[in-house]
């Protein structure tokens, strides 16, 4: 190819144009002209010269897209690479991931810690980011590095912002009743009494979509049997069908009389109205619960505690799901898509984001954490307390285990407060067997 | 028959050329010029294509995927697997049987209840009663209306402290208040509620167009013999519906069969709202694809569904005969 000869300009630019396509998606079709104009020689597949790459987010909500926006802006600022961001519904990225993955995927893509990235990482779908982590590994605690380790031990995440999950409460209510924060199982449910007797549904509780009730099934579960069990049992290394784990059902029965009754028909933006509106105690849910509250009063009233300690390891586990983002396979060697990962990953890169998007936190040690309100900064220090962060049963298991088997079962065991764990095992064995 | 475009396409066809060539098969295929054939091998090559490679070929594989374990990816990772994708919905999936159990439910409903009630409809706005067109539109009006409106609507009337029904009740707010969509006690029967209020609809429009076709003298010749009201509509009019009977037979049960978008809406499915659509759907597509299972799943409601199918075909063919 000689490319000084304006001649077979064209010829070339055409070359060029399918060889940039594969390299970075259809961005780099557009910083094609400037990289012709400047470059001579056949182009490497990572020369230097072409700083293109793209996003592909799963964050279509106006506020966490327009952060994400923010972010890549941020970045396009800094490095003056061009970035293609192609945003899509949330649900049409998470249920469609595989076949994403496999046709025509942008380089960064918004994803989750947990199994959900640790299976595409072990099929090979998705590209390791070790030399990424060379840079931003300061940036992280034990646990986020932990989670954003494959099967193999490589780095496959960069983790952007996580949320805690906890219970919530109003301040003035409690203030009012003068309850005091229960350490112990049992203070929890003389609490909870106490609350009945007091007029108001002790635990507000809402299941209708199905998912909410997996974050009371994880707490209780890492507190009865501990986080390493919790893991084993998500990842069906440990039988369903055992004391251990019928254990932790008979714990949660203690709870059912305590949890609002009309659960089922409720979504957790009504669960979480009726705690705001001091018909119920407290509300065992994630930190996004203030993105539903509107009202500045009620917001600076919110508080939160961690899960009582049942029986091992305290209140050391945390269940704080993590979003960030991964690599796919073929932008391994895009050293811009790998140049703006390190920079999501950094203090400046995430306060992009949180500039926008307040009600997550940051993870990176040197972001800037000026902004945070009172409960920002409380859930921060409970995850960064935490000797091990648990990311939420349909991120930490197979995700039909999490939505054929567990939401019927959790819903059953609502309902009647019974619990099959005999089929759930034989449900187990079929569906991780299939992988 | 203008009600039945499908059946009555084929038998016509067959006619019309039967006009042209009323006796010797040979003859009238070499009158068939080649510009003829070409523009017949188009219209019936190119539906069959589209038919094939939209229902058939994927048809067929599902019922090849349900013999075996495949995690979506890679060609390479499908694995036979026997029966056990069977043995596993039948066996081992709890919400199996109860989804079997409402589909059932939701079946009879229609067809004695829902059915019933648009035929009623039609046959009472056939009278010549005022405002008739008026009441049509009113009845029709829930099924021009996207299930997602029809969801929306019934949010309002069920919900369990803003509803309208419960605040009608008076139980609203209160805790007896009925929790119409998180009980699964009667989830079940709002939802069939909410069905009938379309599905009726339809019947009626649908009878309501054979009821005009029915030609007028049979009704005066049964009041001349001296039919009461009742008497001619079982004795004279139901029988000379014959062809619409079937058709409301035939609707009926397929709306039975894949009844799948109010219960979605409602709450994707669960919790005492199982049917067989979901359980397909939910094993098949999304977060908790498991593409044997949902493939067996959908094998054994295509069987199911076969049954009136066949019926109806059978039946539709040989009265072409």
């Amino acid at each position: 190819m000689a490319s000084h000869n304006p001649t077979p300009f064209l010829e070339s630019r055409l070359d060029r144009r399918t060889l940039l396509r594969g390299l970075g998606g259809g961005a780099a079709a557009l910083a094609a002209a400037p990289l012709l104009a400047a470059c001579s020689g056949g182009p490497a597949p990572s020369d230097p010269a072409v700083k293109a790459t793209s996003v592909g987010s799963g964050l279509s909500d106006p506020v966490p897209r327009s952060a994400i926006q923010a972010m890549v802006d941020a970045f396009k600022a800094k490095s003056g690479a061009t970035v293609k961001t192609n945003v899509m519904p949330r649900a049409q990225l998470v249920d469609n991931i595989s076949s994403y993955l496999q046709s025509n995927p942008e380089d960064v893509i918004t994803w989750f810690a947990g199994y959900k990235m640790r299976y595409y990482a072990a099929k090979g779908l998705l590209a390791p980011v070790d030399d990424v982590w060379a840079q931003i590994g300061g940036n992280f605690s034990e646990g986020l590095t932990k989670a954003s380790e494959g099967e193999d031990g490589k780095k496959y995440f960069v983790p952007n912002y996580n949320y805690p999950w906890g219970f919530y409460y109003r301040k003035s209510v409690w203030q009012e009743h003068g309850y005091e924060i229960p350490g112990t199982f049992d203070a929890f449910r003389a609490l909870c009494e106490q609350m009945k007797k007091d007029g108001l549904t002790p635990i507000a509780f809402a299941d209708k979509d199905g998912w909410p009730a997996m974050g009371t099934f994880d707490y209780i579960n890492m507190r009865t049997n501990g986080y390493q069990f919790h893991l084993d049992l998500c990842a069906h290394k440990e039988s369903w069908d055992q004391q251990k784990v019928k254990d932790v059902f008979d714990n949660w029965k203690a709870l059912l009389p305590y949890q609002d009754k009309a659960a089922l028909g409720a979504t957790w933006q009504e669960g979480a109205r009726s705690m705001t509106s001091k018909k119920a105690g407290m509300y065992l849910i994630g930190a996004f619960i203030a993105q539903d509250v509107t009202d500045k009063e009620i917001l600076a009233d919110l508080d939160f505690f961690p899960f009582p300690a049942i029986a091992v390891e305290g209140t050391d586990a945390i269940e704080a799901p993590i979003d960030g983002f991964v690599l796919s396979k073929r932008a391994g060697s895009n050293k811009t898509a790998k140049d703006m990962l390190a920079f999501f990953g950094s203090g400046a890169g995430q306060d992009a984001y949180a500039a926008k998007d307040s009600s997550n936190l940051q993870t990176a040690k040197d972001a800037n954490t000026a902004s945070f309100s009172e409960l920002n900064k409380k859930g921060a220090a409970a995850i960064a307390d935490a000797k091990y962060i648990s990311q939420f049963f349909d991120r930490d298991a197979l995700p039909a285990m999490a939505n054929n088997v567990m939401i019927p079962a959790l819903q059953g065991f609502i309902k009647d407060g019974t619990i099959d764990t005999r089929a759930i095992e034989a449900q187990a064995k079929s569906l991780y067997a299939a992988e | 028959m203008s009600v039945m475009p499908q059946t009555t396409l084929p038998s016509a066809a067959a006619a019309s050329a039967g006009v042209t060539a009323p006796s010797a098969r040979p003859r009238r295929v070499r009158r068939l010029s080649g510009r003829d054939r070409l523009v017949l091998g188009v219209m019936v090559g190119v539906p069959t294509l589209i038919q094939a490679v939209l229902v058939w070929i994927p048809t067929l594989l599902s019922v090849g995927l349900s013999f075996t374990k495949w995690n979506g990816l890679d060609l390479a990772d499908i694995r036979p697997a026997g029966l056990s994708n069977y043995t596993y919905a039948v066996e081992e999936y709890p919400p199996f049987w109860p989804a079997l159990a409402h589909n059932i439910i939701w079946l009879v409903f229609l067809a004695l209840v829902a059915t019933p009630i648009g035929l009623l409809l039609a046959v009472l706005l056939d009278q010549k009663i005022r405002g008739t067109r008026l009441y049509q539109s009113v009845f029709f009006t829930p099924v021009m209306l996207s299930m997602v409106m029809v969801g929306i609507i019934w949010q309002l009337i069920y919900a369990r402290n803003e509803g309208l029904l419960n605040n009608l009740l008076g139980t609203a707010g209160t805790p007896g208040a009925v929790d119409w969509f998180g009980d699964s006690d009667v989830n079940l029967w709002a939802a069939l509620v909410a069905t009938t209020w379309r599905h009726a609809g339809y019947i009626m429009v649908l009878y309501l167009a054979g009821l005009k076709g029915i030609d007028p003298s049979l009704r005066e010749a049964a009041a001349l013999d001296g039919a009461n009201g009742r008497q001619t509509f079982f004795r004279v009019i139901l029988p000379a519906m014959r062809p619409i009977n079937i058709v409301i037979v035939v609707i009926t049960i397929i709306e039975g069969l894949r009844a799948f978008d109010i219960v979605y809406l409602i709450n994707k499915g669960t919790n005492g709202l199982e049917l067989l659509s979901v359980l397909v759907i939910q094993n098949l597509v999304g977060a908790g694809q498991v593409i044997g299972v949902g493939s067996a799943l959908a094998v054994i409601l295509l069987v199911i569904s076969l049954g009136p199918i066949v019926y109806y075909l059978v039946r539709t063919f040989r009265r072409a005969d």
